[in-house]
């Protein structure tokens, strides 16, 4: 039997190899933030194997449970055995709401988890917001550039909700004053659909896109394989990372990696420069938290002036070259 | 271990053939997206008039689907929800060298959200009977909720796994796939049957040739209605969903950016210097 379980908003905090995914945390401040007016609870939800001293970590976020799944079968991630792990629980205590990261487990569990219990589930959110009668509302961008769209479950329990990464600030741990409370998996090894056989890194964790301070990005405005060296040499005179939004990448300009927004990453740099970006949401919800923000576009009219800090109207190709060739000379003069 | 590099075909290895599903869904052609609009009342999007096209990783999961008959022998099958009038589409699939398609259409499913959209194809899924492997992409471009296979793969009680970026396939002992994950991949071992979904690095689909479309007008498109699948759970359609979408509203805007203006070059100078007092070069 496990302890009774009273926490309303559940959310998954994952792991592999005992090393927590940061948005899990991050979801962990932002279910506090929306349970208090309802004086809900929230709860962690940890899946492995030999969870102890990280159950331990996750309390000190404040969070008024963490319900640990904790069993041999669990060690390596399988959506099935995942879900096999908290599907019991979920029925019985029956949670109001339910969140996840958008990394690739929390985008396979999720769904998975989903359909196991019939229920809606949002994707690849930038905001969530719990009206008084607790139903959960997720902004996710709409269509025609400019809208973003709630999505709603107003029928089924719990709402399920995937997060991007990156759009809630990291909260720093406090004091634990919750309780550990052990979910009895009981798992069966036909519960596991596949087994990992090898896990491979191909990039250093903390590189690139995400935590650069300094992020030039490329649209569709560019134009051509051939010009998108003006922002590649833009991003290197600055030392900072490059970016696209989608057009670059199907083109094959960018590399799938360089996106950012919806369905890309999300940066938090202290300068983002955007060249010949329209500004649909899809994109700017992956830059919201920029520092600074200056656009260079064509178009007057274009969304992006709407939301940035510093605008340049005019044409890239020309704006571009002298701009390099003077951040290249301040940098020459005062080298770090 | 697994040798994940090596093919092995024993000759004992029983003549059945594979079938291959691959789900695929039209979507309005990325290049028309500005004429795109939301029904005010409904919600959904107006897709009239626009042109439609192959989703563009299910273009990869094809191709994925078409080397590996090329590899195994078999039969790929194409299993959409769509519009009747996306019958155009389908018979690209069928250019690209699927073997038969199947268009899943009914008023009633119009409006579905990916619970109802898995649940509609596994209905079609089921019906077409025994298979070894569904191959999806890993998320649509309107759509973008990269949920459908996993959910899928849940109403036919299969493994599935999502982010695809290899495959080998085995007769007769598990599979190996290559599923990208945060800064790397992992190999998983799996049986058929099962749901994968791939996403843009596992291969480039093949061009399709004028032979190709010539061909493909012998092959069939068969259409099949809410009456022609077994659907004894609710999700199907806007009001099945339990997803809905409860408003649509105008994000508020930092307000006009500053601008700065001039000639071309003033305007650069104008932005290094600031740039330079805030300390970025
Ligand atoms: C579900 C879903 C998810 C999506 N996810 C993402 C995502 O994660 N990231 C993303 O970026 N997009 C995403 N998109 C696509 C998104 O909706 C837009 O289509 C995309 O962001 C537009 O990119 P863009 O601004 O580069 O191109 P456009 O909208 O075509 O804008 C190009 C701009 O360049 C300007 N321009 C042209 N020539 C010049 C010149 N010489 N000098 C200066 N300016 C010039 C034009 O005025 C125009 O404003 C998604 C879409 C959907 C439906
Ligand atoms: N209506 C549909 N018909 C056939 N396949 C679909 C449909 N919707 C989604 N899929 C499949 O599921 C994948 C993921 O879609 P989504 O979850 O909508 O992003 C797609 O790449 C397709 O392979």
């Amino acid at each position: 039997m496990t302890d009774r379980i009273e926490s309303k908003i559940w959310v998954f905090v994952e792991q592999r190899r005992h090393l927590v995914a940061e948005v899990g945390l991050e979801l962990l401040r932002k279910a506090q933030t929306l349970a208090k007016p309802l004086q809900w609870k929230v709860a962690a939800v940890l899946i492995g194997r030999e969870l102890g001293a990280l159950a331990d970590m996750v309390l000190s976020f404040g969070v008024d449970e963490v319900l640990v799944a904790d069993d041999p079968l669990l060690e390596h991630y399988c959506n099935q055995a995942y879900v096999r792990a908290v599907e019991g629980a979920i029925r019985q205590y029956e949670p109001q709401v339910l969140l996840l990261g958008a990394t690739a487990m929390g985008t396979d569990f999720a769904p998975r988890l989903a359909a196991r219990l019939r229920t809606g589930l949002s994707a690849h959110c930038i905001d969530l917001d719990v009206t008084p009668d607790g139903q959960l509302l997720s902004l996710v961008p709409g269509w025609g550039g400019n809208v973003m769209a709630r999505i709603s479950c107003p029928k089924t329990r719990p709402q399920v909700a995937t997060v991007l990464p990156g759009v809630f600030p990291v909260p720093e741990p406090g004091r634990a004053r919750g309780k550990i409370v052990r979910l009895n998996a009981q798992l069966q090894q036909e519960d596991l659909g596949y087994r990992i056989v090898e896990t491979k890194r191909e990039e250093a964790p903390k590189s690139g896109l995400e935590t650069a301070e300094i992020v030039v990005a490329g649209g569709w405005g560019i134009g051509s394989k051939a010009d998108w060296t003006r922002v590649e040499e833009l991003a290197a005179a600055l030392n900072g990372a490059v970016g696209a939004t989608r057009p670059p990448v199907d083109e094959g300009w960018a590399e799938e990696k360089q996106m950012i927004g919806q369905s890309g990453r999300t940066v938090r740099p202290r300068l983002y420069i955007g060249l010949g970006i329209s500004g649909h949401m899809h994109h700017l919800v992956g830059v919201k938290s920029s520092e600074l923000s200056v656009a260079i576009n064509s178009d007057p009219k274009a969304a992006i002036f709407g939301h940035c800090d510093v605008g340049l109207v005019g044409d890239l190709k020309e704006i571009v070259p002298p701009l390099i060739e003077a951040i290249r000379q301040y940098s020459q003069q005062e080298p770090e | 271990m697994l040798d994940f590099e090596g093919p092995c075909r024993t000759l004992e290895s029983p003549v059945k053939i594979m079938r291959i599903i691959v789900c695929l869904k039209p979507v309005p052609d990325p290049k028309h997206w500005n004429r795109l609009q939301l029904d005010p009342k409904t919600r959904t999007l107006v897709r009239k008039g626009i042109p439609s096209t192959i989703n563009p990783l299910d273009r990869h999961a094809l191709e994925a689907a078409l080397t590996l008959r090329e590899q195994e022998g078999g039969e790929v099958l194409i299993v959409s929800m769509a519009p009747e009038d996306s019958q155009p589409v389908l018979k690209e699939a069928l250019a690209m060298g699927a073997d038969r398609a199947v268009l899943l259409s009914d008023r009633m499913f119009a409006g579905s959200d990916t619970l109802g959209t898995a649940y509609v194809l596994s209905a079609g899924i089921e019906r077409l009977g025994e298979f070894d492997l569904i191959l999806c992409g890993d998320e649509t471009i309107d759509g973008g909720t990269a949920q459908v296979s996993a959910q899928l793969a849940e109403f036919l009680g299969v493994p599935n796994v999502m982010h695809v970026s290899g495959l080998e396939a085995f007769p007769e002992k598990p599979w190996l796939v290559r599923s990208q994950i945060e800064h790397g991949y992992m190999v998983v071992e799996i049986e058929p049957p099962m749901v994968l979904s791939v996403v843009k690095s596992i291969n480039t689909p093949r061009y399709v040739t004028l032979m190709n479309i010539l061909e493909a007008e012998q092959k069939q498109i068969e259409v099949w209605s809410a009456n022609d699948v077994t659907l004894s759970e609710p999700w199907a359609g806007l009001t099945g969903s339990p997803t809905q979408m409860a408003d649509l509203f105008v994000p508020e805007r930092k307000g006009m950016a500053e601008m700065i203006t001039g000639d071309a070059k003033e305007q650069a100078a104008k932005l290094a210097d600031r740039l330079h007092r805030l300390g970025f070069c």
